[in-house]
């Protein structure tokens, strides 16, 4: 980790990411809207590391309190975010990659 | 730096080339399965590098070690197998009210950080405070915004809540809340005692208007606002992450922050309508009578 990074920098990585973003996003299929949307949902789940960094140095019990919150919520988004991303992906499978699979979630689709 | 400091930022680095991989990979239906999967090795990956920084904490908090090493392995196998258990489960009709309510746990997670680190009291710059509250304002609309989406797809609030003069009544919850938020910076500034109240007050009319916000909009926007809140979250954790000295977090919510923009922008437009016509005006249940 950083310790000494300046705001100015920080302004750097924002805007790098941010074009970052937009780049990967632009002119993309319709039918991906929300597939993508729940990939996305998926990758800000990162919160959670932050939320596990601060959890560590929890020096008292309402911070301890605080920060199990913090982790659940951003361990549910993580893992939430991949299992409906993944089944959302699935109908784009192609359904002789992996027939099992296939059939697990037309079963617990219907 | 140690030698943790450098494993925990090369892995940063290394899970946020992952996701923007992963990400490009999604944007196209052929590559769409390797993307997520990518993204979900280098999630599994950085989190189970966080843990290395238990090795070295400071002085004052070795005595809670155990406790907090417990309590977030406890956490995240909560969280992680709640989550998983239910997005295995639900019928696939269901997806975007999960998406939602996932989405505001990554919300709710970004402004605990936030609180976590207001209640550290380590007096930071005005600026880094005013960071702080930002990250904790965004956040905490878009816990409550997404939970209200959640119900509202889900059956659970069939009607929109409307009532005369509420966009009034919404901007004066929201200039109460920015000036909490300007109040908890600088009283955290000047260390004032009772300078907790207002950053709890903060909190609290925060919260309070995401639920204003979303409640009198109709159920057929709701894609639309889920993915603004996706946004929001995005913004939120990137925030945040500035806050922890983390870049990894900080690129990862400013690439959502910055994709979930131009996908809300996408959305609303499919739909022939204009972000603000989605969010300002009530025509939500008129556009659904017409759908149906």
């Amino acid at each position: 980790m950083l310790t000494s990074m300046t705001f100015i920098i920080a302004l750097y990585i924002f805007m790098l990411a941010a074009f970052t973003g937009y780049v990967v996003i632009s002119r993309v299929p319709s039918i991906l809207h929300t597939p993508l949307m729940s990939g996305s949902n998926f990758i800000h789940g990162i919160v959670v590391v932050g939320a596990l960094t601060a959890l560590f140095s929890a020096t008292n019990v309402m911070e301890q309190v605080v920060g199990f919150l913090g982790v659940l919520l951003g361990a549910g988004n993580v893992m939430g975010g991949y299992v409906v991303t993944d089944r959302m992906l699935a109908m784009f499978r192609p359904s002789t990659k992996k027939p099992a699979q296939a059939a697990t979630d037309k079963k617990t689709a219907s | 730096m140690t030698a943790i400091e450098y494993i925990v930022g090369l892995s940063g680095l290394l899970v946020s080339a992952l996701f923007i991989y992963g990400l490009k990979g999604m944007s196209s239906p052929v590559t769409a399965v390797k993307g997520i999967v990518t993204a979900g090795w280098g999630m599994a990956f950085v989190v189970a590098v966080c843990f290395l920084q238990a090795f070295e904490v400071p002085e004052d908090v070795l005595p809670h070690l155990p406790v907090n090493l417990g309590l977030a392995v406890l956490a995240l196998a909560l969280g992680g197998l709640w989550a998983g258990w239910r997005g295995r489960t639900v019928e696939m009709t269901a997806m975007p009210q999960m998406v939602a309510l996932y989405n505001g746990m990554g919300g709710g997670s970004a402004a605990a950080v936030a609180a976590i680190a207001l209640m550290k009291h380590d007096g930071g710059t005005p600026l880094h405070l005013g960071v702080t509250v930002t990250g904790a304002l965004i956040g905490c609309i878009s816990l409550t915004g997404s939970l209200i989406a959640w119900a509202k797809l889900d059956g659970r609030m069939p009607n929109p809540i409307r009532f005369s003069g509420q966009k009034v009544f919404n901007g004066i919850v929201f200039i109460v809340t920015l000036a909490l938020g300007l109040m908890t910076v600088v009283t955290q500034v000047q260390g004032t005692p009772g300078g907790d109240l207002f950053a709890l007050l903060f909190f609290a009319g925060a919260l309070l208007f995401g639920i204003c916000m979303t409640a009198p909009i109709g159920g057929a926007d709701m894609p639309v606002v889920i993915s603004l809140y996706n946004t929001f979250t995005g913004l939120a954790v990137g925030l945040e992450g500035y806050v922890m000295s983390n870049p990894a977090l900080m690129i990862a919510g400013m690439v959502v922050g910055a994709a979930g923009t131009l996908l809300t922008l996408l959305m609303a437009k499919a739909m022939n309508r204009s972000l603000s016509n989605v969010l300002f005006s009530n025509f939500g249940a008129t556009s659904a009578q017409a759908a149906a």
